[in-house]
């Protein structure tokens, strides 16, 4: 009834063509708005915003906030906030920075090949512990979570400066800086390799999705529409490694590169980087958090208490031992985001994810998580934190001057809201 | 009689000096409607959330089959195989029906993650049998009507065994033939042997669907009788005054002075 009574019929044949996709009508429309925020930004800066080189960068500036805003995904879903991650990152950053460069080195000794892993677990381990605590106070003390992260912000981001006395700690340990970016990447063979495993991965899944409806008797998709997605995803994989590998590495690092291991260059030989370490952490984090929301009781339960927490509540499920477990999430993946952002730069700084929170909860709001809970998806907030990045650094390339820049993010936020609003209001979900 | 299948004695719960629920008893027999009747803010609901571990009693006893039960918490009470159905539809609004079916009892696969295909499988085969016409499985179930939601509460209850089902104003927010549907179920559950408690305000759905009626006043018992012993008007000053007729048997919240000039 709902479908006839719509003002101002759509095309019909378009509209079946999308429903028998069963395509999220929501995600099209963010891919279509970064699509031409893209398009634009191309032609504005004379072709140089979609090369391979900018991209490549792109990515690796979004890293840091997208792996932080698919936990912002969980925090936000269940009706709280976290304004403290960006300080967080800092303090994880900081110890992360003591753990390799002071303490590591007097017991290991200066390089030891294990030094970059327990840097990194002891961040986690602490990015998890304060998170837990915050949740535990969030969820068992009744204190609002806006209160709790309000004074994490200012806590954890001094606590860095205490632990460092506010100094710059660095150069960080050789290995650890490869999940920064531009220095670890995995070369264009790994990187087609992964590509391949990637498609078959997800054609496996959708065979196997399609089998477990049709043995249940289910309606499944009509055999073009499951081919039409399968091939629509294998091109976005494998044009998304093409690009990659299509930034080359400059003659001079090459070079460099080579001298290190004792060889000549060979002459007119190419590298491509491929894909950078913390992309391949971003993708990791973004499975594994999918998987969390999608197919575990854990992530039901925590999209169960944003619909309703009383319900939630009257089931059975222990929402305050939720809340510790969701902000236990959101702290260590903000550690993970740390390694990142500190790898990047090369050193911890004190002023490192400054501003963080903002960016996170601004990439999860764009990308369709609802502040009144028990909505939001994991893919839309990591593209969320995409378009964030490609506008600030579209408009940098443009030579917008700094101060419009920002005005014209916060304007985007309020905007994309708004059109979230309208839409959910038209159709009625 | 043999033992009732719930016996609650001696209730009592207070929120902040007030006495929500003072000295309440009563039971439940299996293949039994008890209907709780009573004005609003008369207890009970406070009391029904009791047994089905909502709120905890300052004291009072919970006897499941003869057997003294503690019910600290809704899991407590589902072990008991005490289902609930709420006035407020304790559904959550995003997800969709199967979600809402096994929320807090998924079925997983042998690995542990959530297996929606099967809970889906059960739940079209649940919902075939009590609402035939039930087929918005994907939608959110806030997308659903007021009747399609009860049934999606009552599948759960039904769907996971409940030997004692606690229905709170179960059709307060359906039309009349969605109130139908429900009293056919009701008496279809009676059938199979389950004790039912049944909150509401509408009495002419008491003397249909119920065998017996406890009325609540401020927070005590006034009365129970057999809805065959008592008229529409005996029940209304019971609510009301607080009255006891003479075909009920008098609870302590009972009009003392009343009972003894009639």
């Amino acid at each position: 009834m709902s479908d006839t009574a719509l003002p101002g019929s759509k095309n019909p044949a378009a509209r079946n063509f999308f429903a028998a996709l069963q395509l999220d009508t929501r995600l099209l429309g963010m891919i279509g708005a970064f699509v031409v925020l893209c398009l634009v930004f191309n032609v504005f800066t004379d072709g140089r915003f979609l090369t391979p080189r900018n991209i490549f960068n792109l990515t690796i500036q979004t890293v840091s906030v997208a792996i932080m805003a698919t936990g912002m995904v969980f925090v936000i879903v269940t009706r709280h906030i976290d304004l403290s991650v960006g300080s967080l990152l800092a303090t994880v950053a900081a110890i992360m920075a003591v753990v390799q460069t002071d303490i590591l080195p007097q017991v290991l000794g200066l390089g030891h090949p294990a030094i970059w892993i327990i840097a990194i677990f002891a961040g986690i381990i602490a990015g998890v512990l304060i998170g837990a605590f915050q949740g535990w106070m969030i969820g068992y003390l009744s204190i609002p979570a806006f209160i709790v992260t309000l004074g994490g912000l200012l806590v954890w981001r001094n606590v860095a400066w205490f632990i460092t006395s506010g100094q710059t700690i660095g150069p960080l340990d050789e290995t650890f800086t490869m999940i920064g970016g531009i220095g670890g990447t995995m070369g264009e063979t790994a990187s087609w390799i992964f590509g391949i495993l990637a498609v078959a991965a997800s054609l496996w899944l959708q065979v196997a999705s399609r089998r477990r409806k049709s043995s249940h008797g289910f309606p499944v998709k009509p055999v073009w529409a499951e081919v039409t997605m399968a091939a629509i995803t294998s091109i976005a994989i494998l044009g998304f490694v093409a690009i990659l590998n299509a930034y080359d590495i400059p003659k001079a690092r090459l070079k460099r590169i080579f001298e290190a291991s004792g060889e000549t260059l060979p002459e007119g030989l190419t590298m491509g980087y491929g894909i950078p370490y913390s992309v391949l952490l971003l993708i990791v984090v973004a499975v594994v958090m999918t998987v969390i929301a999608r197919q575990t009781r854990l992530g039901r339960y925590i999209f169960a208490t944003g619909g309703n927490p009383d319900a939630a509540e009257l089931s059975g499920i222990n929402t305050r031992f939720l809340t510790v477990k969701v902000f236990a999430i959101m702290g260590g993946l903000s550690a993970l985001a740390a390694a990142v952002a500190a790898a990047r730069l090369g050193f911890s700084t004190n002023d490192i994810g400054t501003l963080d929170e903002l960016r996170v909860i601004a990439a999860a709001v764009i990308g369709g998580t609802a502040l009144a809970g028990g909505i939001g998806t994991i893919y839309g907030a990591i593209l969320g934190a995409l378009i964030m990045q490609s506008l600030q650094s579209g408009m940098a390339m443009v030579g917008v001057d700094a101060p419009l820049q920002n005005i014209v993010v916060g304007t985007v936020l309020v905007l994309a809201v708004l059109v979230d609003i309208i839409y959910r209001k038209r159709t009625g979900d | 009689m043999s033992t009732p299948l719930v016996e609650m004695k001696d209730m009592c719960i207070s929120f902040g000096g007030v006495r929500a629920v003072d000295h309440v008893t009563v039971d439940l027999f299996p293949g039994e409607v008890v209907g709780l009747l009573g004005h609003n803010g008369a207890g009970k609901s406070t009391l029904i959330k009791i047994l089905s571990g909502a709120y905890k009693a300052d004291s009072g006893e919970i006897r499941i089959n003869g057997e003294e039960v503690h019910i600290h918490s809704p899991r407590d009470a589902r072990a008991q195989n005490i289902e609930t159905i709420y006035q407020t539809l304790a559904l959550a609004d995003n997800l969709d029906a199967a979600s809402n079916l096994f929320l807090g009892r998924e079925l997983t696969s042998p690995l542990g993650f959530v297996d929606d295909d099967k809970m889906e499988a059960e739940t079209r085969k649940i919902m075939g049998r009590l609402n035939p016409n039930f087929k918005k499985f994907h939608a959110p179930v806030k997308a659903l009507s007021g009747g399609q939601r009860q049934s999606v509460a009552i599948a759960r209850a039904v769907y996971f065994n409940a030997k004692i089902l606690i229905m709170d104003e179960p059709t307060a927010a359906l039309g009349v033939h969605e109130t139908q549907m429900v009293a056919e179920l009701i008496q279809e559950l009676k059938k199979q042997g389950l004790g039912i408690f049944l909150i509401s305000h509408d009495i002419h759905d008491v003397f249909q669907l119920c065998d017996r009626l406890a009325v609540m006043k401020n927070g005590q018992l006034v009365g129970t009788a057999k809805t065959t012993d008592v008229t529409d008007d005996d029940v209304l000053g019971m609510i009301i005054l607080g009255k006891c007729p003479p075909g009920a048997t008098p609870g302590p919240g009972a009009l003392v002075d009343d009972t003894v000039v009639g």
